[in-house]
């Protein structure tokens, strides 16, 4: 894995922000630097942030498995998180899913606790669910990416999916 | 009329299940219901580690005297006493410490319904695979659901799967699907061994111990993290399917791997040694040792160990009865005086065994005694670099000042040709530097050893004697410390223990007929060595006495001492 200056520098930056014994505490902020640059974080992603913050790797996998918000293996090239709890569960989040995927052409059959994305055959779109997205008055809601979308009922998916076209 | 008993300045008032007890400041809870013979259950607590509190057992009930309104005296019990204000929630007593007028209820209805949520908890994914669970008779979980536990399941879901046989370490099979995630285990590479390769991943029920792919549980100390795992979850690769532990008998005794002399416990059953492991002693060893002193019983099941006395008549090694090898030995041994004999002892017998050995060197006049050095590498914990384990014994009974010197006299006397007998106990010469030539050239060479090795097949007389777990005696360690050995099986076939050998070899040589236990042996040795003086052999105890200043200190102890002087630890 290549680590680009630019990463190495903000990586850096983020350390310093901590004493350093407490260089542990960087962690998090890596992990998201890391996420940021590649879309998700590998073995050697984590093996980097490792010797970085001079812990063991364990002590990163145990982060990066902890948090859903990170990855492990890479999304598509829009990666979208269906909201599932309660108020968008009531409000269908299961059929929007199930109507994104097929039109993006994803198949989530082999999803599973610690395999929880899956990507469409072109590699255009990704998908997960997700717990709470905070807009429990709109619901169903969703990420792609870093936008925000409400109310995304399954008739509105082909809409929303077409803005990343 | 009742007293208000004010608190000494280091001793405070604590009330546990209705009585009153004093008990230092800023002792944890649960070690002070422990002095109060109330047992609170536990499963992440450990004295040697911190406490995170994260297994949630140690719930008991507080409570605190109220603070009086200005003006007006906190109302008293009948024994004096500020009256408890009991705490609508349950605390762990595990990582909070007391405080004056404190009170704790173990056994209170919220207490005990605490413990049943725990337990039914940590059951909701564990198998049911306890009949072939190593763990099984020494396991906490089983031994709590006794206790604490419901009698029946109200979980109807499917059990979430988690990784099983699961090779962490050379030494380690981990079965996730047992694990209690109390995290000792992660503690003690932490803390104690500064190997910090275990950690959780996942989260929820999915959560589940793991090493990273790249790493390894292999420090020499893994299987501490074994014995401290209070469910099967870690299981010594070792041990593992070998011994339904309640049918072992386990005796207290001494790892002889090195200097350091970490007290064990060695499990056995019918003659078979099963495990060895750590038995606390906070002047030695704290509660852990090193993965090779644990291994170290295989040698006695080495397939050469020698079984009978064997005279050797031409080139072969006949099989002679006991009385016959032994006087023989000693006419062979008598006919040298002075430079003609030499005694190569070993810095692994016991303080019995050297005494005995002096006094035969002393009747026998024999020129040189010496033992053999055994160094190799030590660390910063436990481990030692002089793998011999009584060097300090040999030293004040043999009044050796400089330990494996006076080997280059042997060499040379034997060269001159004015060495033509040696008796050598527990060594094999020609793994330290002597080679057959030389010992070609001897008259007469008697050895003691357990082992069929090369010196033996040279040996004109050889007298089988035990493993450091087939006998008793006594050793003193690196820092000064006499210490016990016991005797957990018997030694193979009409093999003896040495100190019997050379005890026969003594009478035989002196021509005494005095019938001697070993503690006689012990006795005598109090008044013939100064730094025995006063003591008695049942004195020495399981924990062993200091007889000497050796001005060596256990470096793994003295971190736990900060860490107890910082109140990270209990100890």
């Amino acid at each position: 894995m290549e680590i680009p200056k630019e990463l190495e520098k903000s990586a850096d930056d983020a350390i310093g922000h901590y004493p350093p014994e407490e260089k542990r505490s960087a962690a998090l902020p890596l992990l998201h630097l890391v996420q940021q640059e590649f879309g998700f974080i590998n073995d050697d992603a984590i093996s980097w942030v490792a010797d970085k913050l001079a812990v063991e790797p364990i002590k990163i996998l145990e982060l990066v498995t902890f948090y859903p918000g990170f990855r492990q293996k890479a999304p598509g090239e829009y990666h979208i998180r269906v909201c599932r709890t309660l108020s968008c569960a009531m409000a269908g989040c299961h059929k929007t899913m199930e109507k994104i995927c097929e039109i993006a052409g994803i198949d989530r059959s082999k999803v599973s606790h610690h395999d929880p994305i899956a990507v469409s055959s072109d590699g255009k779109f990704s998908i997960e669910f997700a717990e709470c997205l905070a807009s429990c008055g709109t619901g169903p809601v969703c990420l792609v990416g870093d936008d925000f979308h409400e109310e995304v009922k399954p008739e509105n998916a082909k809409a929303l999916l077409q803005q990343y076209k | 009329m009742a007293v208000s008993k004010k608190s000494s300045e280091d001793l405070v008032n604590v009330q546990v299940d209705g009585h009153w007890i004093r008990v230092p400041k800023g002792t944890r809870m649960i070690e002070a219901c422990k002095q109060a013979a109330a047992e609170v259950p536990h499963y992440c607590y450990h004295p040697k580690l911190t406490s995170p509190g994260n297994c949630r057992m140690c719930l008991v009930e507080m409570g605190m005297p109220p603070r009086p309104t200005p003006g007006e005296e906190a109302e008293l019990d009948a024994e004096g006493h500020a009256k408890i204000n009991w705490m609508p929630r349950p605390v762990i007593a595990c990582a909070n410490t007391v405080a004056e007028g404190m009170g704790i209820r173990t056994q209170s209805l919220l207490a005990k319904e605490c413990r049943q949520g725990v337990m039914e908890f940590l059951l909701i994914n564990h198998p049911l695979d306890c009949p072939i669970c190593d763990q099984a008779g020494e396991c906490t979980l089983q031994e709590y659901s006794v206790e604490h536990g419901n009698g029946q399941s109200r979980f109807l879901e499917s059990k979430v799967k988690k990784p099983k046989n699961v090779d962490i370490g050379p030494r380690i099979r981990l079965d996730d699907e047992r694990c209690v995630l109390c995290s000792r285990c992660v503690r003690f590479s932490k803390e104690v061994v500064d190997d910090d390769v275990l950690g959780f991943v996942d989260r929820g029920s999915h959560n589940t111990l793991a090493v990273h792919p790249d790493r390894k549980l292999e420090n020499n100390y893994s299987l501490n993290t074994v014995d401290i795992c209070p469910v099967g979850a870690l299981t010594s690769n070792d041990f593992r399917f070998k011994m339904r532990v309640w049918f072992m008998r386990e005796t207290k005794s001494l790892c002889t791997g090195c200097a350091r002399g970490c007290n064990t416990l060695i499990g056995s059953r019918e003659g078979k040694i099963y495990r060895q492991g750590p038995r606390e002693n906070n002047k030695v060893n704290s509660a852990w040792m090193c993965d090779s002193g644990r291994m170290e019983y295989h040698r006695l099941e080495d397939p050469a160990r020698l079984t009978d006395p064997m005279i050797k008549r031409g080139r072969t090694h006949n099989v002679v009865d006991w009385t016959e090898a032994i006087c023989r030995a000693a006419k062979d041994l008598s006919r040298f005086k002075g430079d003609e004999l030499a005694i190569i002892a070993s810095g692994g017998m016991t303080n019995e065994e050297l005494y005995l050995t002096r006094t035969l060197a002393e009747s026998l006049e024999a020129g040189v005694v010496d033992v053999v050095k055994r160094s190799g590498s030590g660390d910063d914990y436990l481990s030692h670099s002089d793998k011999n384990p009584n060097v300090n014994g040999a030293r004040k009974i043999l009044k050796l000042r400089s330990p494996g010197s006076r080997l280059k006299l042997i060499h040379a006397g034997i060269a001159e040709g004015k060495i033509k007998a040696l008796l050598v106990l527990g060594e094999d010469l020609l793994d330290i530097g002597f080679s057959e030539e030389e010992l070609g050239g001897l008259k007469c060479m008697v050895l003691v050893h357990m082992i069929a090795n090369p010196t033996a097949k040279m040996s004109t007389v050889v007298l089988p004697g035990a493993g450091y777990a087939e006998k008793r005696g006594s050793m003193i360690n690196a820092t000064g410390r006499l210490q016990r050995l016991n005797k957990a099986i018997d030694s193979p076939g009409l093999s003896r223990e040495d100190w019997e050998i050379l005890q026969g070899l003594n009478r035989a040589v002196d021509g005494k007929d005095e019938v001697t236990e070993l503690v006689d042996v012990f006795g005598e040795m109090t008044s013939a060595v100064s730094i025995f003086k006063g003591l008695s052999f049942a004195g020495i105890g399981d924990l062993g006495v200091d007889v000497m200043d050796t001005g060596e200190s256990v470096p793994l102890l003295e971190r736990e001492a900060k860490r107890v002087r910082d109140g990270l630890i209990v100890g």
